[in-house]
């Protein structure tokens, strides 16, 4: 190995044989680039497998356009908190205390509003604020003071709830003011003539479909350019294609109810913001690189400290987000708020990829793991399966999904 | 003279692509101490764990008999059934257990899976008082230091019925009062009929405690020597130890000019750490040392003499507990107390264990060479993909990293090519100095020469560069000058010209002298 220079061809080939399958018929050509990249796209086929099955089985059901606004409303907030959790894993820690602080923030939310007649966007600042301290402060025990994050957030999520409970005085407490229940089920305002459809929605269907094939194109240049392995263009054109068909369909049955709800744009926002985050700013790469090897990254100079710190706090913060929708959409807050919502932010950040030991998934991947429960959750209301078998269930996918990424890193070899 | 208690016959030992051991005979006489010399990766643990029945029986080639009998050992149980016991350099005692748990730890004394607690103190009472162990069996381990921990070891040993006692670097990790107590128990126990085998370093040691000698160099047994003669003096272990032929090739190198009046790069004066848990012991003691611009400066020693240590401790207090000393950078002291700051000014670490504490293996090559330095690629805090799939795309062709392309995750490249990632990551640092701790470690010979080649393009550049190594012809090619170290001291400053392997190795065994 040390002599073959000679072997060591400039242009790099692409790694697995795709030499013969370039030759084959456009099937063969989806089987190799999917067997390339199984990780990426297995659990986005699950998904899709599990979309069709549950679309049979319901007659159709579940892609009728009131349930797939509900689905979106009824996930958001476990999405929300999937993508902090996922940067929380990623950094290689754990966060139990979520699902009471969304609790204890719909508390807070309702005690200013509702008792005290709290504007609400203030309100809504206040409580941002209220999830940054509360993060903060588990992030600075955790960061500085190096009690794992385990104790630290399993005790948040003891006091949290129980602060949730003195503040209500184990009332539930409501309603919220239009505009933050808007938060929770409001849609898009109708804009424009009368058609059939939700106009705005239809709109930003568009621009979204027009900015995701711009991205695409642009990305194979650069690739391109760099001579690396791009995509065959047919099976390119054909990923283009399910890509823009999906957001179609997405977009065409919102906007054929009542249009887009507010909570997806912001849900929207919040994953191509953080999915840039962790792809490209220098914070995204040093949390990477504090959960894939601690040790190394300190000795590069990377402050793990304040990184901690950091992911905690914005924990903090989305679980802040979260717990302002979930209150908007009950239109109360109630002691028993967002029980069991950090597990169900970790199974999703777990079947989108993580890893237990840190260092690896992202923003999409929690997102696609939240989606695979939610719709296993709506898809399961549809049939009638009680919540006992819908545990079950879950577990299940849960166990499938990670032993399947386990058993597919061993056969690769790494 | 008593007959032979142990031989072992042509051992041969392979790993996956290396050869630890290619022919080591091995004879121990019945009730002698037998002191097993050779320098680091020499394959002195190797033939240990090939004895102990850590490489079972079939994984290696060459016969042992143990009180003329063969031995086939599938693992170490097998082998202290026989009577055969290994203590290895790192102790294998469990900190929150007692002493007396810790002692019949797989071996309880029990009826029906009930501890007999009364039998278990009264035993272990008396193995403690064997070994001159004045604790409380119900002492927590943790509580004790390493030397009596040392000795908790032995008693352990003891209770298994010992015939054969392997004790790998026993004193590396002790200070003189308690080695010497280790070394007058291993002959109490000869004086008791134990046959011992005592790999160590230290030459005093071997004189005081040994019998007879066995050198091993390069995975051979080289001769074995007998150490109460008066022919084996130092001097001639040592030539042993040493004495091969230089079989790397180094890239031809001008000595390094010494611009008069320039301050150093780096120096450092009375460098003093200790270690992080045991909080007596110095790991390093009182260095000094300055390497000047376009200098190449080794630091040889053997292990545990604190090589890694001194320039951990260095690069922003990454090791240990800090106690006194200073860092000039360019004549100015400067502030390392974290590694960011120390990569502030311009010093690089390029760390001896990769794996751990150098590469994010589940991350690809473009993204482990931006992060010590990801500032240069980014703009307000943005990383610019673009730019830095070029830096890692130039360095992957300047270092010819093998390797598809940048994106490969780290963890699948071979060791040559991962220390040149390694050294990619630090060289895009932009550092002044770079401190390089065994950066040929685990690569083949076509590698090295690579590396080789980069430190003096480095040096020439005018880079001040600290060379740690473990192998002396390596430090004796490519160095400048070689400072050398054992127990934490310098204990020695050689010029390229004096040095050869036998003054370096003189200086390295110099155990706790101090000269100057």
């Amino acid at each position: 190995m040390s002599t073959d220079v000679t072997a060591k061809s400039p242009a790099p080939a692409p790694p697995g044989g795709s030499g013969p399958a370039a030759d084959g018929g456009l099937l063969g050509l989806v089987l190799a680039g999917l067997r390339r990249n199984m990780r990426q796209y297995g659990m986005l086929i699950a998904l899709g497998l599990i979309v069709v099955l549950f679309a049979i089985w319901t007659d159709g059901d579940l892609l009728l356009p009131r349930n797939v606004s509900n689905l979106v409303l009824q996930n958001s907030y476990i999405l929300i908190l999937a993508i902090g959790m996922m940067l929380v894993i990623i950094a290689g820690h754990i966060d139990l205390s979520v699902g009471s602080l969304t609790a204890f923030v719909g508390a807070f939310a309702a005690v200013l509003t509702v008792q005290h007649g709290i504007s609400w966007p203030v309100a809504l600042v206040l409580c941002l604020v209220v999830g940054a301290v509360a993060g903060s402060v588990q992030g600075y025990l955790i960061a500085y003071l190096g009690i794992p994050s385990f104790i630290v957030t399993l005790a948040g999520m003891l006091l949290f709830r129980g602060l949730t409970e003195i503040l209500l005085k184990g009332q539930t407490l409501g309603p919220f003011p239009d505009g933050l229940q808007k938060l929770g089920n409001g849609f898009l305002p109708e804009v424009g003539p009368d058609t059939n459809y939700h106009n705005l929605t239809l709109l930003l269907g568009l621009v979204l479909i027009a900015a995701v094939v711009w991205q695409e194109f642009r990305d194979r240049r650069r690739q391109q350019e760099f001579s690396l392995d791009v995509l065959p263009t047919r099976l390119f054109l054909l990923k283009l294609t399910a890509l823009v068909a999906a957001i179609l369909v997405v977009t065409l049955l919102l906007a054929s109810y009542k249009g887009a709800p507010i909570v997806l744009i912001i849900l929207g926002a919040l994953v191509v913001g953080y999915g840039y985050v962790m792809r490209n700013a220098v914070f995204g790469r040093h949390i990477y690189a504090i959960g894939g090897n601690l040790p190394a990254a300190k000795l590069s100079g990377v402050k793990d400290k304040k990184v901690t710190f950091y992911v905690f706090l914005n924990m903090g913060v989305l679980a802040a987000l979260a717990g302002l929708v979930v209150a908007a959409r009950l239109n109360a807050a109630s002691p028993k708020a967002g029980v069991n919502f950090e597990l169900e932010a970790i199974a999703s950040s777990f079947i989108g990829g993580a890893s237990m030991s840190g260092g690896v998934g992202t923003v999409l991947g929690a997102i696609i793991g939240g989606l695979v429960l939610g719709v296993l959750n709506n898809g399961m209301n549809l049939l009638s399966v009680g919540t006992d078998w819908q545990q079950v269930i879950k577990g299940l996918a849960l166990l499938v999904a990670v032993g399947f990424d386990v058993w597919n890193k061993r056969k690769s070899g790494s | 003279m008593a007959g032979p208690v142990l031989e072992m016959r042509s051992i041969v030992k392979t790993f996956p692509g290396v050869k630890a051991l290619s022919d080591v005979t091995l004879t121990v006489r019945q009730g002698e101490v037998h002191a097993i010399c050779g320098e680091n990766g020499a394959g002195k643990s190797t033939l240990m764990k090939v004895l102990s029945g850590v490489h079972p029986y079939g994984s290696y080639e060459g016969d042992i008999l143990f009180e003329s009998k063969t031995c086939q050992f599938k693992d170490i149980r097998a082998s202290e059934q026989h009577g055969i016991v290994i203590i290895h350099q790192e102790l294998a005692l469990v900190p929150h257990l007692s002493i007396a748990e810790n002692l019949f730890l797989g071996n309880e004394h029990a009826t029906r899976g009930l501890i007999n607690w009364r039998e278990t103190l009264r035993h272990a009472t008396a193995l403690l008082r064997r070994v001159g162990l004045d604790e409380h069996p119900e002492t927590r381990v943790a509580d004790i230091g390493v030397g009596k921990q040392q000795l908790v070891e032995i008693a352990k040993a003891l209770s298994k019925q010992v015939k054969l006692l392997i004790l790998d670097e026993p004193t590396a990790a002790l200070n003189d009062e308690d080695s010497d107590k280790l070394l007058d128990l291993i002959l109490e126990l000869k004086n008791q009929g134990i046959t011992s085998i005592i790999i160590s370093h230290k030459l005093n040691e071997i004189r005081k405690v040994a019998d007879s000698v066995t050198i091993i160099r390069d995975g051979r047994s080289i001769e074995t020597l007998d150490v109460k003669a008066p022919e084996t003096t130092e001097e001639r272990i040592i030539a042993g130890m040493v004495g091969r032929d230089l079989d790397h090739r180094f890239p031809e190198r001008t000595p390094h000019q010494p611009e008069e009046g320039a301050a150093p790069a780096l120096e450092i004066r009375g460098w003093t750490v200790f270690h992080p848990i045991d909080q007596q012991r110095k790991v390093v003691d009182d260095v000094s040392l300055t390497v000047r611009r376009g200098e190449i400066v080794g630091i040889a020693g053997l292990m545990g003499a604190g090589r890694t240590e001194l320039a951990m401790s260095v690069f922003g207090r990454a090791y240990g507990r800090y106690a006194a000393g200073t860092v000039l950078k360019d004549g100015t002291e400067i502030r390392t107390k974290t590694v960011a700051e120390a990569i502030g000014h311009g010093i690089a670490y390029v760390t001896e264990d990769r794996k751990h504490y150098g590469l994010n293996l589940i991350d690809t090559i473009n993204r482990n060479i931006s992060l010590t330095a990801l500032d240069k690629v980014a703009q307000r805090g943005v990383v610019d993909e673009h730019e830095e799939r070029q830096v890692a795309e130039g360095f992957r062709k300047s270092m010819n990293i093998k390797a598809p392309t940048v994106f490969e995750p780290v963890g699948k490249l071979s060791g040559g090519n991962q220390q040149k990632v390694v050294l990619s990551k630090w060289i895009f640092a932009g550092p002044d100095v770079l401190i390089l701790d065994e950066p040929t470690r685990g690569i083949d010979v076509g590698a090295k020469y690579e590396i080789y080649t980069v430190i003096d393009q480095l040096a020439a550049q005018g880079k001040a560069v600290v060379f740690i190594s473990s192998e002396l012809p390596e430090l004796l090619g490519m160095c400048d000058r070689i400072y050398t170290m054992a127990a934490g001291r310098l204990t020695g400053e050689v010029p390229r010209a004096e040095a050869t392997q036998e003054v370096l190795m003189r200086h390295m065994t110099k155990d706790k002298e101090v000269t100057r």
